[in-house]
């Protein structure tokens, strides 16, 4: 059976905001499973007592002080936006309530 | 929205157990932001405190705000929370045009303080609200919805984003839920955010203004009918921008609540939004349809580690709890919950202390404070402390008047001096030449005139009619310019007179 | 001329400028004469900066006529990854979703360069984001293999390594998350360095796996990437994960090396590695390699690192996690590419369209794959079991490292494959960094040197070494390369006019 379905592909599309055709949702689906199923293997691993590595180097406390440095005017941080208006980056109409 | 019929209050907390939690957002009062070395400033034009870094371009990092850091531990020690001895940030997945990266570093399953509580005040009675947790996250960008009627998101036909505030520190407060507070839970929920203020600001971490969002509160309220063991679902409603929003927002809450499920309905989990207009709330995303936020820890910063030795030290420099203070000041200067409580609307807690301190008995300190200044403060629309006089003048005033060198009335003529950036009261004195006349000669001839310029008026007094010598009295305080003791005057005259 | 100059190492230029027998103006100007003539069959560049080349170059040349104290490589021209921020020259990280974006900054490497007096000469062809073993996902086309023009010249940075294995430039930037700086350098017979990670600056490196990327150098001697090494590497505060430690003694140990003495030096076969996995005569040059260095006087060892097999299945979690966290910043808001936007359509619609037209199909599988491997219910059983093992594999080379100096493979299971061999099948893609990716994993440092030729292809040896340790895998690299006359293939210019 495989690793993944369709489905699950779709949904994944969806929460990556990827507007994937039909066309592409058969190839990744099938994709995806080659490569899930050749990852699972991870799984033989006996590591429940392993701490999980998230950083590769062991630092911590690495702060900086609070102290204002220089930043963008407001023209260059303007300046790659698709679309601007009255000095803010314009975007179309949002459906979804914010967080 | 249901347009089903509400039921009272009153019978709603008699067959309901509300349980209620809130989760506070406090922005930080630092320079910079948490990330990135922007400036903080409200209300600058906008997209003009940003950097690669809290504009999330391609290739730039983040390093925390050492000061966002300490600031959070001051905050959960001072709610009496544990501080973690290592923690990470995590990412936080979603995608929404405020946010620059489309994901929020946030923490999540190891936040900085955990399991504190802050007690609080209500008519009376202690309530202990229990602190679950206080993390520290990025706040995001404004987003202004235009074309829409009400500049909310519906209707709105297009959305302007400004990422000034994209990134600056934000402090998430979250309680444990709060039972068994019956029909108190909108009382106890506004008790619990006034006093959660009043511990931040007494920190200086933040200037916590609800108008400015730089405090904001979510409430979470569920039913459970009476005697029931299990809790009901909760609702969170998102969006309660004032203390009296807050009380509003549990109390409709129950209401809407108790509504559904006497219908025989479910109350379903989901976030709602208050309207400051109506006072009621609409349903937003409900959890069902949430989104997987895919949270695990950002690879771009490094734990945190704080020294056991500098969290000691911020926990010995901790201010007096606020609630400590005012119970202590309240018995020192002897005063009533409920004058204490016009104190503290007045904002005046602070001011009379300092007035007291320079001399000033608490009965004084607080006349002047809350009567005459209050009322001058209120005329010219400002903070009582932002009067042009210190409570050092206030002191003094109070000690001319009980030399006597200064009656009520003239007092008030000094206070005016002062207020008009005269100086001290003695300086205002002295320029004005305003001060009680105490030479006696002077007093003594002037009585002398008044009589014999008023020879029908003195044999009244003389006959017994003392009531008569208010004439001779105003003579005198005429012929003084009013800087006489009218007290005295009336009793040299009496004894002339007889 | 042009061959003169653009067929000299970065250290022979170095001397030479220094000298004052070349000016960098000239040095400059002869390798854009060079990418003139050749890159029109490489596309090893997606942007060539003639103008700011020229210019730092006439910068140098005039500071080196005042007297100036100059660095090392001033005046010695160098090709960039176009996955580094650099202001005002665009940067596209060879997808269309960038493309046209002009940075208003310059990522640290960069802005070390510069100060070098290091002329950028462009920006270099690469698989687009970062991901890909053969450059053929960019955006942009593919870059062919000097050695082959219908094989690959590896990946991500295959346009570095056609770039300086064809003498467009002495000296190239890379950036190596799985093996994007080794693998290319061993199919087109360059050296590539990874360091240690943490060692050189992240900052204005566009994310692909934040806690795997390692830029890094890529030349055509061991001796020459350490020159390199020594501008770049070094504390960033910018990057809350760089080390802030002294940069390694690295061209020391590469000039100790080129000695070519390694006694008393023991160096650890990975058993895991050796045999099965690699082409045959990836394994013979590799066994032939391993002969000239106990010649050399090192003790060889075989160690087994048990983990390491478990490698490519946690590399394939952990990077496309972070990496579908990384590339969610892509949605047409701030810069970049937006489709869709008629003005009927709402944001979160507009978002989705231009991801789907701004991101390659390898992009995406791996945005899926990471979105797939955070979600709630897989969590655990995938990126957390992934870290679990990344904490073995640390361990394994921990163990190692308490036996021997350093750890030997061959960089890549196969040489440079013809075009088109393998997008068909993902994983056969994925099986080129088999051998690379366990140094990623642990942080370590690790480069790749050629050590011989397989059906006329170039192959190269991996040295790894412990964290912080770089300057040992540069006296291995450096010693073996000294048995070895440099490869260079075929010149473009004259056999493929
Ligand atoms: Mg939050
Ligand atoms: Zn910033």
């Amino acid at each position: 059976m495989p690793a993944i379905s369709r489905e699950e592909v779709a949904h994944l599309a969806r929460l990556a905001r990827l507007a994937v055709t039909e066309s592409e949702l058969d190839t990744f689906a099938g994709q995806l499973d080659v490569i899930l199923q050749s990852v699972a293997r991870i799984g033989d691993v006996t590591a429940e007592d392993i701490p999980p590595t998230s950083h590769a180097v062991p630092l911590t406390n690495v702060f900086r002080e609070d102290e204002p440095l220089p930043g963008l005017e407001q023209g260059a941080a303007l300046a790659a936006a698709p679309d601007a208006e009255a000095g803010r980056f314009r975007v179309p109409r949002i459906l979804e309530e914010e967080e | 929205m249901s347009t089903m019929a509400l039921p009272s209050f009153d019978d709603v907390v008699v067959r309901y157990e509300p349980v209620i939690g809130l989760e506070v957002h406090v922005e930080l009062g630092t320079r910079t932001k948490m990330f990135c070395g922007c400036r903080t400033d409200f209300g600058a034009e906008p997209n003009t405190q940003v950097c690669p870094v809290c504009l999330g371009l391609p290739g730039s990092l983040p390093v925390a705000n050492r000061a966002a850091i300490e600031a959070t531990i001051r905050i959960g020690l001072a709610l009496h929370c544990d501080i973690a001895s290592w923690c990470r940030f995590a990412r936080k997945n979603y995608f929404y045009p405020d946010m620059p990266k489309n994901f929020q570093i946030s923490q999540y399953d190891e936040p900085l303080c955990t399991d504190g509580y802050l007690d609080v005040d209500v008519d009376g009675q202690t309530v202990r609200v229990g602190i679950e947790r206080v993390h520290l996250e990025e706040d995001t960008g404004k987003t202004l919805h235009v074309g829409g009627a009400t500049g909310r998101i519906h209707g709105a036909t297009e959305s302007l984003v400004d990422y000034n505030r994209a990134g600056i520190p934000l402090v998430e407060i979250v309680t444990k839920p709060i039972p068994g507070t019956g029909a108190l839970a909108p009382v106890v929920a506004r008790a619990y955010v006034t006093e959660l203020r009043e511990v931040v600001r007494s920190l200086g971490v933040s200037d916590v203004r609800m108008e400015q969002g730089s405090l904001r509160c979510d409430v979470n309220t569920s039913l459970q009918p009476v005697g029931s063991s299990e809790w009901g679902t909760r609702s969170e409603t998102k969006n309660v921008n004032s203390l009296r929003s807050v009380e509003r927002a549990v109390r409709s809450e129950m209401l809407r609540q108790a509504a559904v499920l006497d219908s025989g309905g479910r109350v379903v989990q989901e976030t709602r939004h208050f309207h400051e207009d109506t006072g009621d709330t609409t349903s937003g995303r409900s959890k069902e349809t949430a989104t997987d936020y895919r949270y695990f820890p950002e690879p771009d910063l490094v734990p945190i580690a704080p020294d056991p030795a500098w969290v000691a030290e911020l926990k010995a420099v901790l201010p007096e709890p606020p609630r400590q203070r005012r119970h202590r000041l309240r018995t020192e200067w002897g005063v009533s919950d409920h004058d204490m409580q016009s104190i503290l609307n007045a904002g005046a807690v602070g001011l009379i202390e300092t007035t007291v301190a320079a001399g000033a008995s608490p009965e004084a300190a607080r006349k002047w404070w809350l009567g005459e200044l209050s009322r001058r403060a209120n005329e010219s629309g400002i903070e009582l402390g932002s009067l042009p006089v210190t409570p050092q003048h206030v002191a003094e005033l109070q000690r001319l008047i009980d030399a006597g060198r200064l009656t009520d009335k003239l007092a008030r003529t000094v206070l005016e001096g002062v207020l008009a950036g005269g100086g001290s009261p003695s300086e205002v004195m002295a320029t004005r030449g305003l001060e009680v006349v105490s030479d006696t000669g002077a007093l003594e001839s002037a009585v002398a005139e008044a009589i014999a310029a008023n020879p029908d008026v003195a044999e009244k007094v003389r006959s017994g009619k003392v009531a008569a010598a208010g004439v001779l009295v105003g003579a005198v305080m005429k012929a003084t310019r009013g800087q006489a003791d009218a007290r005295a005057v009336r009793e040299l005259i009496i004894s002339k007179l007889s | 001329m042009t061959s003169e100059i653009t067929g000299r190492t970065a250290a022979e230029l170095s001397d030479l400028l220094r000298a004052g027998e070349v000016s960098a103006v000239e040095v400059t100007r002869a390798h854009l004469d060079r990418i003139g003539a050749v890159d029109g069959k490489l596309h090893a560049f997606l942007h060539v900066a003639a103008e700011g080349a020229l210019a730092a170059a006439r910068t140098v040349d005039q500071a080196r006529a005042d007297g100036a104290e100059l660095g090392a490589l001033a005046g010695v021209p160098i090709a960039v990854k176009d996955v580094l921020a650099t202001k005002g020259v665009p940067t596209t990280c060879g997808s269309k979703i960038l493309e046209g974006w002009v940075p208003p900054y310059d990522a640290t490497l960069v802005e070390r360069l510069r100060r070098a007096g290091m002329p950028i000469l462009g920006k270099t062809n690469m698989d687009e984001f970062a991901m890909g073993s053969s450059t053929e996902y960019s955006a942009f086309g593919p870059t062919y293999n000097p050695w082959d023009l219908n094989r690959i010249p590896g990946g991500s940075g295959g346009g570095s390594a056609a770039a300086v294995a064809a003498c467009e430039a002495p000296l190239g930037i890379g950036t190596d998350t799985g093996g994007s700086i080794r693998q290319p350098g061993a199919v087109t017979g360059t050296v590539g360095a990874k360091p240690t990670y943490g060692g050189t600056s992240r900052y204005g490196l566009v994310a692909f796996s934040s806690s795997l990327d390692t830029p890094g150098p890529v030349s055509r001697t061991v001796l020459d990437a350490a020159l390199l090494h020594q501008v770049i590497a070094g504390h960033d505060p910018r990057d809350s994960t760089s080390i802030p430690q002294p940069v390694p003694p690295v061209v020391a140990a590469a000039r100790q090396g080129a000695s070519g003495d390694l006694h008393g030096v023991k160096i650890g076969l990975v058993q895991e590695f050796s045999g099965e996995g690699a082409e045959p005569g990836i394994t013979a040059a590799f066994r032939d390699g391993v002969e000239r260095l106990v010649k050399l006087g090192a003790e060889i060892v075989e160690v087994s690192c048990p983990h390491f097999e478990y490698a490519l299945p946690a590399y394939y979690l952990i990077a496309p996690s972070e990496c579908s966290s990384n590339l969610a910043r892509f949605d047409g808001v701030r810069y970049g590419l937006r489709t869709g936007d008629d003005g009927a359509r709402a944001l979160e619609e507009v978002m989705s369209l231009t991801r789907e037209a701004g991101f390659g199909p390898e992009v995406k599988r791996r945005i899926m794959l990471g979105t797939y491997a955070l979600s709630a219910g897989y969590y655990d059983a995938y990126y957390g079991q992934a870290q679990k093992v990344r904490t073995l594999i640390t361990r394994d080379f921990q163990r190692a490292f308490e036996q021997v100096e350093v750890l030997i493979s061959a960089t890549t299971p196969f040489v440079a494959f013809r075009l088109g061999a393998r997008t068909a099948d993902p994983y056969q893609m994925y099986l080129a960094d088999l051998f690379t990716i366990p140094s990623n994993l642990y942080g370590g440092p690790a480069i790749s040197v050629p050590c011989g030729l397989s059906e006329g292809l170039p192959v190269g040896l991996q040295v790894m070494a412990p964290t912080m340790a770089d300057d040992r895998m540069y006296r291995v690299a450096a010693a073996l390369e000294s048995t070895t006359s440099p490869l260079s293939p075929p010149d473009l210019a004259e056999s493929w006019v």
